[in-house]
């Protein structure tokens, strides 16, 4: 077999993996949230499909895919379709780059993390075409609201990412998880504990969870930007929503938390097992906290993240060139 | 800048509350396999009390003070006739005077009843009393219509 052949070949099958791992995940994360959400709650949470309620999940998979996908008249034919296409086709190039285990990365480049912060940006551009494409005022207000949300929180994420890479002195994130060590005193937490903060505060913001999801606050606007969508329209929102919870926390765990480095176990089961209580700690944020303001939202970016990731910036440049 | 820093608190806080939520007791009844403790507090339909001496007879007297009090009219209490009378006027004085003093039907309907328990406060016997009865599900208004002395006719079978 050629090189080329053998590129395509490995290409191929880490796109098929990393489908299949983000459809296991997913089925697995909406399950779980249910379950947190109603044990937060003093309930059981999903019982009666299965045993325990594993079954719920597929049950729902199969309503949404068996509904009819309607279109609102006067909405924009092309854009209304295209809209939850673009926010579930970049999901899967995210999870290319990162490391899930010593040798396990789809796809070896070296600006890995710019190439994840840079296609992220189109999950935002899709709710914007859902929001204008639907012909409605509730996705139109929803779609605004995300764009200046995550016009605000990119920049505060951006700096934290920054901060650490100066730290590392690389964008590949195989060699940022392997310039950490198995044990947690050597992860770049401990280096950089406010540029976590903030990080994992944009995360949310980013990927449109509670207490950031004013694009879809049910109490204003019905559902926001997907209003109108119902079947696999709404499901691959849906899909591409719980996609891009694993892509920030998995990013934040090579960042952060060691990625794969951990004692005795094979590296993919350390990642898995981070990602997992990075995952479980924002669906605990989002069934605590209420959803915020938009004046608090902006404060709240513009007044205290911007300024301390900035503060976080200069300090890890002066204290990597002076030492 | 200090009453920001307690805001922070707070949500740690919140966190705590949910996290011991997590790890405390569901308070969930799983309703087919299970029911709760203190469904005796429960106010179903009505029924009548037996006589504690007789349990195939009920307490009533059908004297028609719960129909009359009831706010929503859903009681309709139909007395037993007396034996026919034999010969004249005064005869049939005595045999009304001697009717028995039991209900013939007692006919109730839930659809039409709130709850408000003046039928069992007032009845003179206190014959009338809450059943405590929660499943009384049906895809039929019809079926909410009750002839209450039928609970004694089953008995007597």
């Amino acid at each position: 077999m050629s090189f080329a052949a053998i590129v395509w070949l490995k290409m191929i099958v880490a796109v098929v993996a990393t489908a299949l791992f983000v459809a296991v995940s997913v089925i697995f994360l909406v399950y779980l949230e249910r379950k947190v959400a109603g044990h937060v709650q003093r309930r059981p949470g999903p019982f009666e499909v299965g045993p325990h309620g594993i079954l719920q999940t597929f049950a729902d998979a199969v309503k949404l895919l068996s509904k009819q996908p309607l279109k609102p008249d006067g909405a924009d034919p092309i854009l209304f379709w295209l809209a939850p296409i673009a926010a579930f086709a970049p999901a899967l190039l995210l999870l290319m780059p990162v490391p899930f285990g010593p040798v396990l990365t789809g796809l070896e480049v070296n600006p890995g993390i710019l190439l994840i912060l840079s296609f992220s940006g189109m999950n935002v551009l899709a709710l914007c075409l859902a929001g204008w494409g639907s012909n409605n005022k509730w996705a139109l207000l929803g779609a605004a609201r995300s764009v200046a949300q995550a016009v605000g929180y990119e920049i505060p994420l951006l700096l934290a990412v920054l901060a650490v890479t100066f730290t590392s002195g690389t964008l590949n994130l195989s060699e940022m998880t392997a310039n950490q060590g198995p044990y947690p005193w050597r992860w770049n937490i401990v280096l950089q504990p406010l540029a976590f903060c903030i990080f994992f505060i944009c995360a949310v913001a980013e990927t449109n969870r509670n207490p950031f999801d004013l694009p879809e606050a049910e109490s204003e606007l019905t559902a926001g930007f997907h209003t109108e969508y119902s079947g696999m329209g709404f499901g691959l929102f849906f899909l591409a929503e719980y996609t891009n919870m694993i892509v920030v926390c998995s990013v934040c765990t090579s960042l952060f938390l060691g990625g794969w480095q951990g004692p005795f176990l094979p590296g993919f089961w350390w990642f898995l097992a981070k990602m997992y209580v990075l995952l479980l700690v924002m669906m605990w944020f989002r069934w605590t906290f209420p959803r915020l303001r938009f004046d608090q939202l902006l404060n709240l970016n513009w007044k205290w993240l911007l300024p301390l990731s900035l503060v976080n910036l200069v300090i890890t440049v002066l204290a990597v060139s002076l030492f | 800048m200090g009453e920001d820093v307690l805001e922070l608190w707070s949500l740690v806080k919140g966190l705590a509350v949910t996290g011991t939520f997590f790890f405390s007791r569901q308070v969930t009844v799983h309703y087919p396999r299970a029911v709760v403790d203190n469904l005796a507090t429960f106010r179903g339909p009505i029924e009548l009390s037996p006589d504690p001496e007789d349990s195939m007879r009920p307490l009533c007297i059908a004297c028609m003070t719960c129909a009359s009090t009831c706010p929503a009219g859903a009681i309709s209490v139909i007395r037993k006739k007396a034996p026919k009378a034999e010969g004249g006027k005064d005869d049939e004085k005595e045999v009304a005077r001697n009717a028995p003093k039991v209900p013939e039907k007692y006919l109730y309907d839930y659809t039409l009843c709130c709850q408000c328990g003046l039928c069992a406060e007032n009845c003179p016997k206190g014959a009338i009393r809450f059943s405590g009865n929660p499943f009384t599900a049906s895809p039929d208004k019809k079926d909410f219509t009750f002839d209450l002395l039928m609970k004694f006719e089953r008995n007597k079978d």
